[in-house]
C-alpha cells in the first residue's frame, strides 16, 4: 500500500463525484418543469413563477448555479430544500441511518446465508443437496426484490400478522422496533442477491477444488474440510468479492424501490419525491452520497483483495 | 422522440409517487342509491369519547410550504385547515362562520368589510391575537412587491384600518360581495420569524413536528376558542403508494384514508366504515381551444356528442360519480345548472355529421396528455380513446409526470388535450368561472368568448346577489354551448375510517376536519 495508490484512488473519487453531480445538475435542465412551478402548482401564473424563480435564484445560468452549489458543498453547506425549507444536511442526516441500516442488515444476511450454502453446494457438487439448492436458487434469483417484498407483506404481514405492514417505527422512537421492522424488507432485498452469491461461490469452489494444489494437499494427507476452509475458500472468494462489492451498490439502488413497497421514509423515498418536485439541492446531495458510497466500497474491496491474496499488488 | 423517452421514464416515477390531488370531498346530496344514508344513521348512535389519537394516511407530503399563505397544493391546505383559521372559515354546508372574528358586517355598497376580533382568542404559542396580527396577515397576502399578491383577490384591497384594539376594517377598491370567501386567509402572528418551518395559528390543532416523507404530527390546542377537538393527537402519515394505502389500513398502521378508489373501497368495505361523497372537481377532457382542430366549435361539439359519460363512470368507478356539462359542480347548488349535463347525449351520427361539416369527414389524429399519477384520469382517457374512435378520431394517450404537466400543459399551454380535474380554490362562483375569461393567466385552454368576458365584467360590478347568480349561470351555459371542453363528471370520493372512530364530515372544499372525528365509546 503506497501513498501514490491512495492519491490515485482519491483522485478517482473526486472526479467521479464531480461528473455525477454535474450530470444530475444538467438533467434538471433537460426535464420540463422547475422547483418554482412545482411549488406553485395550479396557482402558478407567469408572474408568480418568475418572482419565485428570482427568489430561489433559479433564473441564473446553469453553470453559475452549479458553480455556486459546488462551492457551497465543498464548504460543507448542502443548501436548503425548496420543498421543505429545511437544511438539506438535516433532512439527509435523519434519513441516512435508515438507508445505512437497510444496506448493512441486507448485506449481513447475504453473507451469513450465501457463504455456507455456497460452500456446501460446491463441496457436494452433483449430489441431491446441491441439486435441490440449485433449483431453489433459480427460483429465488428470478423473482425481483420488489415483488418478493409484496409477497412478504401479504404473507407475513396480512395473513400471518408477524409484522404491521406500513407500520414503520422511527429509530428515534424505538431502535429495536426500527430494526425489527426492517427485517422483512431486508429479506426481500437480500434473498435474490443471496441466491446469486450462492451460485457464484459454488462455481468458484468447484473450480478451485479441481486445482492442482487441492489434489496435492489431499494427497499429503490434509483432511478435506481443512483444505476447503483453509485454502479453497480463500481463493474462491476473490471473484465473489467483486460480486459483493457490486451487491452493496445494488442494495442501495434496490432499497429505493423496496422503501416504496414497505413505506419506509428513507433516502430512496426522498430521492424520488425530490426528483418529482425538482428539489435539486436534495437530489444532488443524495446522488453524490450514493456515488461516493459506491466508489468507497470499491476502494475497500481493492484493499481486501490484497489481504486475501498478497499476490495482487498496486498495478 | 426525446419527449417520448422522457415521458416513459417519468411514467415509472409517476407510478411510484403521487403529488398534489385536486378537488375536495363533500357528502353526496342524492344518496338514495348508496350506503351513506345508513352510515349517517349510524353516526347518530355512536357516543364520542374525549382523547385518543389517530393516524391518517395522506397521498403526498407537504412539499410547498407550511406557511399557510404560501401553501398552494390542495393536499397541503386540507391539513393546514386544522391548524389555521381566517377571520371567517367555511363550515360543512359551505357557509362562512366567524372564526378569528367574533362578528362581521358588510356595507351595502360591498366596499367595506368590518370585523370585530374575538374576545380572548389566542395563538398556539399562547400569545393573544391582536388587530395588528390581522392587519399584518392581510397586508402580507396583499403585498405586490413580488409582482402579484399571494392571494390574487387581495389586489382589490385599498387599505386595512384598525380604529381600535378590537376592530379591523377592510376597504376595497371595487365592490365585491363575494369577498368574504377570501377572508378565510389564515391569521398568523406578525412576530413569527419562521412561518415556513414553525407554523403558528389559531385552529383546533397545533403543529408538533414533521419528518419529511414520513409524517406530520399535530396535537389538540387546549386554549381553542370554539368546540375543542376530541382527539389529543393526529398523525398524518405519508403513503405515496396506492398498495401501501390498502395494506396500511388492513394491517392497522393507519386508521383513515380520505381518497380511496372504487377497487380499494370494495376491498376494504367489510372492515372499515366507508363514507361516500363527491370530489367537487370538474373532470373533463380539456381542449386547447387555440390549436387545430379544437379551435373549431363543431369539432368540439362533435367530440361532446361522441362521449358517453355514464360509460366512463361505469368503467372507472363502478358507475359512481355525477355527470356534468359545464365548469360547475353540483355542490355549488346556488350556481349549478343541472340541465347542462344533458346538452350532449351520446349521438354518433350527429357527431359524424358535425365533424364532416367542420371539414374532417374521416376524423383526425390527436394526443391526450394525462398526468400519470392520477390513475382515475388515466383510466378515463382510455375509455375516451375508445369512444372517440367511433367517430374516426384516433387519440393517442401520452402519460406525463405531474411536474411536466404543470409546466408543459398548465403553464406553457403546449398541448392538444388533457384529462384532469379542476377544483375551486374558494367558495365563489368566480373561483371556477373566472379562469376561462380570455385574459386570465390560468386560462390554460385558451378559451375566448367576448360575451363570456363581458358577463364576468358585469358580475364584478353587480352587488345584487340574485343578479350575480343569474350571470354566473349564463357563463356556465356559454361554456357548455361552445363545448369549451368535453365535460365528464364530478368524481365520487370515498373515505375509509377505522370503525373505532366516527364523526367524519364532508366539506364542499378540500379539507379534512379532524376536530370532528372522535373515538367511539365502547
Amino acid at each position: 500500500m503506497n501513498i501514490k495508490y491512495i492519491a490515485k484512488k482519491t483522485g478517482t473519487l473526486i472526479i467521479t463525484l464531480l461528473i455525477v453531480s454535474f450530470l444530475s445538475f444538467l438533467a434538471f435542465q433537460i426535464i420540463p418543469g422547475d422547483a418554482a412551478l412545482s411549488k406553485l402548482g395550479t396557482a402558478a401564473t407567469a408572474e408568480k413563477a418568475e418572482a419565485l424563480r428570482q427568489e430561489m435564484g433559479l433564473n441564473q445560468p446553469v453553470l453559475v448555479r452549479y458553480g455556486r452549489w459546488l462551492a457551497d458543498f465543498v464548504r460543507g453547506d448542502m443548501g436548503t430544500s425548496y420543498s421543505y425549507s429545511m437544511p438539506v444536511r438535516e433532512m439527509i442526516g435523519s434519513k441516512l441511518p435508515i438507508t445505512l441500516a437497510i444496506t448493512m442488515i441486507s448485506f449481513l444476511m447475504i453473507l451469513i446465508l450465501s457463504v455456507p450454502l455456497g460452500l456446501l453446494a460446491g463441496k457436494h457438487e452433483g449430489k441431491s443437496l446441491d441439486r435441490a439448492l440449485t433449483v431453489v436458487n433459480q427460483i429465488v434469483m428470478s423473482v425481483p426484490g420488489f415483488f418478493l417484498g409484496i409477497l412478504i407483506t401479504y404473507l407475513f404481514g396480512l395473513v400471518l400478522k408477524w409484522f404491521v405492514p406500513g407500520g414503520y417505527i422511527s429509530y428515534t422512537e424505538s431502535f429495536s422496533g426500527f430494526l425489527i421492522y426492517l427485517i422483512p424488507p431486508c429479506i426481500a432485498i437480500a434473498l435474490p442477491k443471496c441466491a446469486m452469491g450462492v451460485k457464484m461461490l459454488r462455481g468458484s469452489v468447484i473450480q478451485e477444488l479441481q486445482s492442482d494444489y487441492v489434489r496435492t494437499a489431499i494427497s499429503r494427507g490434509c483432511r478435506e474440510n481443512t483444505v476447503l476452509y483453509r485454502h479453497v475458500l480463500r481463493n474462491a472468494l476473490i471473484p465473489v468479492l467483486t460480486f459483493w462489492a457490486m451487491t452493496i451498490a445494488d442494495i442501495v439502488a434496490g432499497s429505493i424501490i423496496i422503501e416504496q413497497v414497505f413505506t419506509i421514509p428513507g433516502l430512496g423515498t426522498m430521492l424520488i419525491t425530490s426528483i418529482s418536485n425538482r428539489d435539486y439541492p436534495v437530489v444532488q446531495c443524495i446522488i453524490v452520497l450514493i456515488a461516493g458510497l459506491v466508489v468507497i466500497v470499491n476502494f475497500i474491496v481493492d484493499l481486501l483483495y490484497r489481504r486475501i491474496d498478497p499476490r495482487i499488488t498496486g498495478q | 422522440m426525446k419527449r417520448v423517452q422522457k415521458s416513459k421514464m417519468f411514467v415509472l416515477l409517476g407510478l411510484l409517487t403521487l403529488t398534489i390531488v385536486l378537488g375536495g370531498c363533500q357528502d353526496k346530496k342524492d344518496s338514495g342509491k348508496d350506503s351513506s344514508t345508513d352510515k349517517s344513521s349510524q353516526t347518530t348512535k355512536t357516543e364520542p369519547t374525549m382523547g385518543g389519537s389517530i393516524v391518517v394516511g395522506i397521498p403526498q407530503d407537504i412539499e410547498d410550504s407550511l406557511d399557510p399563505h404560501k401553501a398552494v397544493a390542495a393536499g397541503t391546505k386540507e391539513i393546514l385547515f386544522n391548524i389555521f383559521e381566517g377571520l371567517v372559515k367555511p363550515d360543512e354546508t359551505g357557509n362562512f362562520i366567524d372564526a378569528v372574528a367574533e362578528s362581521h358586517a358588510i356595507s351595502d355598497d360591498g366596499k367595506t368589510y368590518t370585523f370585530t376580533l374575538r374576545e380572548g382568542i389566542k395563538f398556539h404559542n399562547g400569545a393573544d391575537v391582536t388587530v395588528d396580527d390581522v392587519k399584518y396577515s392581510i397586508e402580507r397576502c396583499a403585498d405586490t412587491s413580488n409582482g402579484e399578491p399571494l392571494v390574487s383577490a387581495f389586489s382589490n384591497i385599498a387599505g386595512v384600518e384598525t380604529p381600535d384594539g378590537k376592530t379591523v376594517v377592510i376597504h376595497l377598491t371595487e365592490a365585491d360581495t363575494e369577498f368574504l370567501a377570501y377572508l378565510t386567509t389564515a391569521i398568523i402572528p406578525k412576530d413569527n420569524e419562521n412561518p415556513d418551518t414553525d407554523p403558528i395559528g389559531t385552529g383546533p390543532f397545533q403543529y408538533v413536528s414533521r419528518s419529511p416523507q414520513e409524517n406530520i404530527i399535530v396535537k389538540k390546542f387546549a386554549d381553542y376558542w370554539g368546540t375543542p377537538a376530541y382527539l389529543d393527537e393526529v398523525t398524518f402519515k405519508v403513503l405515496s403508494d396506492s398498495n401501501a394505502i390498502v395494506t396500511g389500513l388492513k394491517g392497522g398502521s393507519i386508521d383513515m384514508f380520505a381518497r380511496i378508489d372504487s377497487t380499494q373501497s370494495a376491498e376494504l368495505k367489510d372492515d372499515f366504515t366507508i363514507y361516500e361523497g363527491s370530489m367537487n372537481l370538474i373532470q373533463a377532457l380539456y381542449l386547447n381551444n387555440a390549436v387545430e382542430p379544437f379551435n373549431n366549435i363543431k369539432v368540439r361539439q362533435a367530440m361532446c356528442y361522441a362521449v358517453n359519460r355514464q360509460e366512463v363512470m361505469d368503467m372507472i368507478a363502478d358507475g359512481k360519480g355525477t355527470a356534468i356539462g359545464s365548469s360547475m359542480f353540483p355542490a355549488f347548488g346556488k350556481y349549478y345548472v343541472p340541465e347542462l349535463a344533458d346538452m350532449y347525449p351520446q349521438d354518433v351520427t350527429k357527431a359524424k355529421e358535425l365533424l364532416a361539416e367542420a371539414g374532417y369527414p374521416d376524423g383526425f389524429d390527436m394526443t391526450i396528455t394525462v398526468p400519470s399519477n392520477y390513475q382515475q384520469h388515466v383510466d378515463t382517457a382510455q375509455v375516451l380513446k375508445e369512444q372517440l374512435k367511433q367517430i374516426g378520431i384516433n387519440a393517442e394517450i401520452q402519460l406525463i409526470e405531474w411536474d411536466s404537466w404543470l409546466s408543459d400543459v398548465y403553464a406553457n399551454r403546449d398541448y392538444q388535450s388533457t384529462v384532469v380535474g379542476v377544483d375551486a380554490s374558494a367558495l365563489t362562483g368566480g373561483a371556477l368561472l373566472e379562469r376561462f375569461t380570455s385574459d386570465s393567466p390560468v386560462n390554460f385552454i385558451n378559451f375566448k368568448n367576448e360575451k363570456y368576458d363581458s358577463l364576468y365584467q358585469e358580475i364584478k360590478k353587480t352587488t345584487d346577489d340574485a343578479r350575480q347568480v343569474e350571470l354566473y349561470k349564463e357563463m356556465e351555459t356559454i361554456l357548455a354551448e361552445d363545448a369549451a371542453n368535453v365535460y365528464i363528471e364530478d368524481m365520487a370520493c370515498e373515505v375509509a375510517l377505522n370503525p373505532e372512530y366516527d364523526g367524519y364530515v364532508f366539506y364542499p372544499l378540500y379539507v379534512q376536519d379532524m376536530a370532528k372525528i372522535y373515538k367511539i365509546k365502547e
